[in-house]
């Protein structure tokens, strides 16, 4: 899910850009916050819903073709070209009505004051460092239940649902409570560990699938002087890309289930206890390049590009993100997690992958038919091919990468994606709950352990604590699995 | 004429005031009665909590934390700050030696240099500055342990930012560091109408350096130096912690919170967490640090003026 969906995981600056950040400064303090909540007692009389079309094979959710359609796009890692072009498509389907597409940075600052008036546009890709809360916005039934758009016939072929073209996972991410799915994730991200199969090669390797192995291979690098590991030491909820697949690897599924639903003692299953000590393995033994818990997204990316480490946990976007830093004969990888024996719950393979760049329609939004016909067109495989051949990503559509020339990284994303089959976990933490997931788990905890200063049961312990803390909090809201 | 004066007064005043009330006390008073809300930010509907978000602000650990960095932002960075500008400005313009055919009170050779330097960290934005400080105390390339590999200190390493013992110090270090230039050239100006007959006069009495300092300069900069550290001390408080720390640390706040400030967590909660209600409990909070500093750093300074 392209640079965009690292600024979803991440808060640095550097390709977030630094712009925002000074934008935000004028923001912040306490005028700022009385300004805001001007906002919220200007909301007025919602705007009037556009009446509803005809129903026909070509247009099943029955679009006026005569309404406006308002569609606001994140303009991040993946451009605006592959929307524009969706674009022209809904304009040439409904040749009547005027689009009106905009490209912004700034999801929030631009939107948050029309959800709060009740005018919002009828499609949003609600993404990047602005992203607004997708929680809240359940919570406060501002979005509207895509389910018509995914009982609707696909683009491609009317005998087949949307919903049946998607791949694993993406419908259920859009759900929080119950059936109704509030968002639909467009991109497609395969999170996992990535390396240049070169290096491998040059160590005369094949990649790890023990963590005996794994440590194996560590000890040879470091004779190299290589390390085995770096990862993303300023934000260290990157970990968890690689942790988190084999917590469900040698666990099974539900112990990652039972720390997203924040169960009682979740954290304390032993699989979580053998993979934190497999990690901090890697610390003990100076595995990880030296200085990176002081390293951010970037920086980590960039030694690792450059042959100081072996390994990164990373998701997808770091081929477009860091493809200035990878050398050209870098051959980049990436691989489910190694395991730790034949006890281990789950098959090797099983990794992490799931949807990226969140688009929705807002309840109040005066032609949510034209925004799902808008995500219907997105969803053709014509659209899905031009995106991933464009912005270097998988779509949601199930396939779309036949007939077109994959980069390395991609490539061996949909081979790691045909390994695992069905063996997809999808840890929900860092959509459900952001502030335990990022701050209080990755920063104050992983982040700690890998630095050395916390050793796997204290860290344990303290994120038990955390996690136990926000089953209490009433102050955000819980979601389940189903 | 005395009869419609304060008529007259009013009737110019209404205005500005009107205006003043509008943009500065009315949003006030809106943000304090948010604080009262479960306001989310995210939806127009809200209803009154009563005192839920101060309580449960109390209880909050970060919300501590982030108070205790924020007071000693407001201390500290003021204070090295203004005594480190104080100290360049004196050099540059009373500090040095007299020279064969010069006046009696000049600054250190070279001063005109040093005041260009001084002041370029000023012409560069905060965030640009956060930014480059980044790479400085990046520990695997940065220039700062790549100095210390170059002098031979392999063995000193430091984690800079990585490391919660010194994460704080290194994000205040910057805040000087491109505060103190303005200081520098404030303080100079200051100095610059302090009669030169005054410290002829203390030259001839056999002070030094140190003497002159605190018998002449101090006392007459007194004013500037009071607006100064009120100034400094809102600059460490709002915005500018907020940049540095935003941009700088890891997690942004970390590791482990050491370095969250007052600022950032109203930014996470309102933006991030979508507690805009939270938010301005906490914002109230800090609007309450904010006045307490600066009440406490007038009456503190509060000194005889000197005419001159």
């Amino acid at each position: 899910m392209g640079s965009t969906s690292a600024e979803n995981n991440g808060t640095g600056v550097g390709r977030r850009d630094l712009i925002k950040r000074s934008a935000a400064l004028g923001l912040i303090s306490v005028p700022t916050m009385s300004f805001l909540s001007a906002c919220a007692s200007g909301g007025g009389d919602d705007q009037k819903k556009a009446e509803a079309g005809e129903k026909s094979a070509k247009n099943p959710l029955a679009v006026n073709d005569g309404a406006q359609m308002e569609f606001v796009l994140f303009d991040g890692g993946f451009g605006k070209e592959y929307a524009e072009d969706a674009v022209k498509l809904y304009e040439k389907a409904f040749p009547k009505a005027k689009v009106k597409f905009a490209a912004t940075q700034k999801i929030q600052s631009t939107l948050q004051p029309r959800f709060n008036g009740g005018n919002p546009p009828d499609l949003v890709d609600n993404s990047g460092a602005e992203q607004m809360d997708m929680g809240v916005l359940v919570g406060k039934k501002q979005l509207a239940d895509l389910t018509p758009l995914l009982d609707a016939p696909s683009y491609d072929d009317p005998a087949k649902k949307v919903r049946d073209t998607l791949r694993p996972g993406i419908v259920e991410m859009g759900q929080f409570d119950g059936e109704p799915v509030w968002i639909l994730y467009y991109a497609y991200t395969v999170y996992g560990n990535w390396y240049s199969q070169k290096a491998l090669d040059s160590l005369d390797a094949e990649y790890p699938k023990t963590w005996d192995e794994m440590l194996a291979l560590c000890e040879k690098a470091k004779k190299k002087g290589v390390a085995g590991w770096t990862y993303a030491g300023k934000y260290p909820y990157y970990i968890p890309f690689s942790m988190s697949p084999m917590i469900a690897k040698v666990g099974g599924r539900e112990v990652l289930d039972a720390i997203d639903n924040l169960e009682p003692n979740a954290w304390k299953h032993p699989a979580v206890k053998t993979v934190f000590e497999a990690w901090y393995e890697l610390y003990k033994k100076g595995y990880v390049l030296k200085g990176t818990p002081g390293l951010d997204h970037i920086q980590s990316q960039t030694a690792w590009a450059k042959g100081k480490a072996l390994f990164i946990p990373n998701g997808s976007w770091v081929e477009n993100e860091s493809a200035k830093v990878i050398p050209a004969d870098f051959d980049l990888a990436v691989s489910a997690p190694p395991g730790i024996d034949d006890s281990d719950k789950m098959p090797f393979g099983t990794i992490w992958a799931s949807g990226g760049e969140p688009f929705i329609v807002p309840a109040k939004a005066a032609n949510g038919a034209g925004g799902m016909e808008q995500l219907r067109i997105m969803l053709s495989e014509a659209s899905s091919k031009n995106f991933t051949s464009k912005v270097k990503s998988l779509s949601a559509y199930n396939g779309g990468t036949d007939g077109i020339e994959l980069t390395p990284g991609l490539k061996s994303g949909v081979a790691a994606l045909e390994l695992a089959g069905d063996n997809v976990v999808n840890p929900r933490m860092q959509d459900w709950y952001v502030q335990l997931q990022k701050e209080k788990i990755g920063v104050s905890c992983l982040g700690e352990m890998m630095a050395g200063r916390m050793t796997p049961a204290e860290t344990i312990k303290k994120i038990q604590g955390y996690a136990d803390e926000a089953a209490k909090d009433s102050s955000i809201k819980h979601y389940k699995h189903q | 004429m005395q009869h419609g004066k304060y008529r007259f007064i009013v009737g110019f005043l209404a205005v500005p005031l009107g205006l003043y009330a509008l943009f500065v006390i009315w949003p006030f008073i809106q943000s304090i009665y948010y604080s009262f809300t479960d306001w989310t930010g995210l939806s127009p509907e809200f209803k009154m909590v009563g005192f839920d978000n101060y309580s449960r602000m109390l209880d909050d650990d970060i919300f501590w934390k982030s108070l205790q960095h924020s007071v000693m932002f407001a201390l500290l960075v003021p204070l090295v700050t203004l005594s480190l500008a104080l100290f360049f400005s004196f050099m540059i313009n009373v500090g040095g030696r007299r020279r064969r055919g010069g006046p009696a009170i000049t600054g250190v050779r070279g001063s005109g240099f040093y005041k260009i330097v001084y002041f370029f960290p000023q012409v560069l934005s905060i965030a640009i500055v956060a930014l480059l400080f980044q790479f400085a105390y990046n520990p695997d390339s940065g220039a700062i342990n790549s100095l210390l590999r170059g002098i031979g200190l392999d063995s000193v390493q430091p984690l800079w930012l990585g490391d919660p013992d010194i994460a704080l110090w290194c994000v205040m270090a910057v805040l000087v560091w491109s505060t103190v230039g303005f200081f520098v050239v404030l303080f100079s100006a200051g100095m610059a109408s302090i009669p030169a007959e005054l410290y002829e006069a203390a030259l001839l009495d056999g002070a030094n350096r140190a003497t002159t300092f605190f018998k002449v300069t101090l006392p007459l900069l007194w004013d500037t130096v009071q607006s100064g550290w009120v100034y400094m001390g809102i600059l460490a408080l709002g915005a500018e912690s907020f940049a540095v720390v935003q941009i700088m640390t890891t997690g942004p706040g970390g590791p482990d919170y050491s370095t969250t400030v007052m600022v950032l967590y109203v930014y996470q909660k309102a933006f991030r967490d979508g507690q805009a209600a939270y938010a301005t409990t906490i914002g109230v909070a800090l609007l309450v640090v904010t006045l307490a500093f600066a009440a406490v750093v007038m009456r503190l300074g509060r000194r005889e003026r000197l005419e001159y």
